[in-house]
């Protein structure tokens, strides 16, 4: 049957989240009047929509890369050894708040917060303990870290060079993407510019002294989470990664020397097609931008590396071990777009932090996608698709209108700081809710198919409040045992720096290495900074 | 008729407000006043805004667990400004196993995850003092 030979009229409509119209049927005609194929190509090679390698999983699968971390770092390397001896093949730390966002263990704001959302860490022994054990050659560590990443960065290089590590090969990934901090996830600390500044410090120190090291994962995720369509959520993270790219070329450093190691962090619940059509766009788009605008030359620099995966946004409260079946689609979702590393949100985080037996399910559902799936048999297997590459090309198109008015704006940062990013995503967030609460965007078990049911009972994750305590002692013991003059004169020397203008990355190495803690560091910078102040609008 | 006032709070070093915003605006859809603190709010900072701004209503979102020592340290602050008698409310992650305590704590309105914005509306106009 021929398109126009459809009823169309008498089918419902769909537009899809990100507000392109979907039809009954796609056709070479529609690849055509979207835009042709003249941006798919080959994996490997430019535009790189197919994937950023020739052959991608058929020589190494998806990096597995469960987000884990509570308690203190004895407590958290115990669940990180869980995890590889099931077959993760990297490491995602979560930190708790306290250390997000800057403070130490035994700070009056910490109470009742240390180590209960992430692992606690005041000093560089805290590193040392929580990869104890862990070879950071074969297994690679992506550090949750926003607030305190250039803190945390420099810990992790500097327990990995007292382990005999050559740092010029070392790998790994801190998230270190502070402007979406502002936007949703909320662990900023200070004011906007010289945030701005702390992740350029981050690339530029890593590309001169650790080039292999990913210092900033930028993150649509968030921002997804906080309430934007799939096609702002690439959108806006590529504007925000263009704000550190600039910030890092005022700087001198040429483009290829640092964009390489760029990495992105997206998420994954939704629509499949439109997902798949996303990354696939995304890829292009960057690549596009990386070379016509900043004029890459290595092709590594228009790369679209990113984790994705995660999905708690599409997850539900209401009978949770759907979630199990929701996870897995969102596994085969991100293994059909080409990513590098994957992570999956468990199926009981709506309530809890993931128990080891449902950390277990999620690093099964995509092991299951590479030995029984075939999801690693063949590079884009949806590509060619006329439904595919017409969203790819649609997608594509929205997202570069999304640019552009960010830009005629006034720009990403502007708008961050003043709020009105906030405001439109939380006003989309609000229509959301709105429309699940009324059953017109359906969620299963949620606005239909509920159940009255018993599902399965929750195992919550203990709080301990002595753990807390202990957390506190260590610290003391720490600050007792250091060398008090090497402390002083380090921090003095990150506040001169602060002041100057200097990459902070050397004199934060330096107080990390004498043991100054989180909390210490973050104080004298904040001295000459001062803090972010929230511009209340939604 | 003076319109009911909210002060809608994120308390602790919790980072996750769009379930605050979200509610933030269906407050004020529903043509209640809503002063929202954002983000990072000490216990005491709670207790002197609600008294300032003479709240009918104080509203907390907790997503990150730390609930229950947060409405510890809260209670007798809002006690001691003379605030006993207003409606205190509390959503977000609160797994049900902490309702008892919450009630506890003066809380009366608890609102977990999957809660309902309508619910939430409701409760307030039936309740708010």
């Amino acid at each position: 049957m021929k398109p126009k030979d459809l009823p169309e009229k008498e089918l419902r409509p769909v537009v899809n989240e990100s507000g392109i119209e979907v039809k009954p049927l796609y056709t070479a005609a529609d690849v055509e009047a979207s835009g042709g194929a003249g941006m798919i190509g080959l994996p490997g090679e430019y535009p790189f929509a197919r994937g950023i390698h020739p052959t991608m999983y058929r020589k190494q699968p998806w990096t597995m890369r469960q987000y884990t971390g509570f308690g203190n770092a004895a407590d958290t390397n115990q669940r990180f050894h869980y995890l590889i001896a099931n077959g993760q093949t990297g490491l995602n730390v979560a930190f708790d708040l306290p250390t997000q966002c800057g403070m130490d263990s035994d700070d009056p704001q910490a109470e009742g917060e240390v180590g209960r959302v992430g692992m606690a860490v005041d000093t560089l022994r805290d590193f040392e303990i929580a990869f104890e054990g862990v070879d950071l050659e074969r297994i690679t560590v992506s550090l949750t870290i926003n607030g305190a990443a250039a803190i945390l960065i420099a810990m992790y290089l500097a327990m990995a060079e007292k382990r005999g590590y050559d740092l010029t090969k070392l790998r790994g990934t801190a998230q270190n993407d502070i402007l979406k901090e502002f936007v949703g996830r909320g662990t900023w600390v200070y004011p906007v510019e010289p945030s701005i500044r702390l992740v350029g410090d981050t690339i530029e120190y890593c590309a001169k002294h650790a080039p292999k090291y990913s210092p900033v994962s930028v993150c649509g995720y968030h921002i997804r989470e906080s309430g934007a369509d799939p096609a702002q959520e690439m959108a806006y993270a590529f504007c925000i990664a263009k704000a550190y790219a600039d910030d890092v070329i005022r700087r001198g450093l040429p483009v290829d020397e640092f964009a390489g190691r760029l990495s992105f962090n997206f998420n994954c619940f939704g629509n499949l097609f439109e997902q798949v059509a996303k990354f696939r766009a995304g890829r292009s788009l960057w690549a596009k931008i990386m070379k016509e605008q900043y004029h890459a030359a290595k092709p590594g620099s228009m790369w679209l590396r990113m984790i994705a995966g995660g999905g708690g946004g599409g997850l539900t409260f209401e009978q949770p071990e759907l979630n199990i079946v929701r996870g897995a689609y969102y596994a085969l979702i991100c293994a059909l777009s080409g990513t590098q590393t994957m992570a999956l949100c468990c199926f009981d985080e709506a309530y809890t932090i993931p128990s080891e037996y449902a950390q277990r399910i999620s690093l099964r559902t995509m092991q299951m996608l590479i030995e029984e799936m075939g999801l690693t048999d063949t590079v884009d297997p949806l590509g060619g698709s006329y439904y595919v590459e017409t969203l790819t090309n649609q997608m594509r198109a929205r997202m570069e209108a999304i640019m552009a008015e960010v830009d005629a704006q006034g720009g990403i940062v502007k708008l961050i700081a003043e709020g009105a990013i906030q405001a439109k995503v939380s006003a989309q967030a609000y229509r959301h809710q709105r429309d699940v609460d009324a059953g017109t965007f359906r969620k299963v078990g949620v606005n239909c198919y509920r159940t009255e049911d018993k599902t399965p009972e929750m195992e919550f994750h203990p709080y301990k409040d002595e753990d807390a305590r202990a957390q506190v002692q260590a610290l003391d013991k720490v600050r007792a045992e250091r060398d008090a003059a090497r402390v002083q004169a380090a921090l003095a020397r990150v506040q001169a720096d602060a002041r100057s203008g200097a990459n902070l990355m050397p004199a934060i190495m330096d107080a990390v290495k004498a043991y100054a803690s989180v909390g210490e560091i973050t104080n004298e910078l904040v001295g000459v900074f001062g803090r972010f102040r929230e511009p209340v609008r939604f | 008729m003076k319109k009911i006032k909210i002060v809608l709070a994120k308390p602790g070093l919790d980072g996750h407000d769009q379930g605050a915003k979200v509610v933030a605006r269906a407050l004020m859809d529903a043509g209640f006043e809503v002063i929202y603190t954002g983000l990072r709010q000490t216990p005491e900072a709670i207790a002197r805004i609600a008294l300032d701004e003479d709240a009918d209503v104080i509203a907390l979102s907790s997503m990150a667990g730390s609930h229950l020592p947060i409405c510890k340290k809260l209670k007798p602050l809002l006690e001691q400004a003379g605030l006993a008698d207003k409606l205190w409310v509390i959503g977000g992650n609160l797994p049900a196993q902490d309702h008892d305590a919450l009630r506890a704590l003066g809380f009366k309105g608890i609102f977990p995850s999957s809660s309902k914005l309508d619910d939430i509306i409701n409760y307030i106009r039936t309740n708010a003092p």
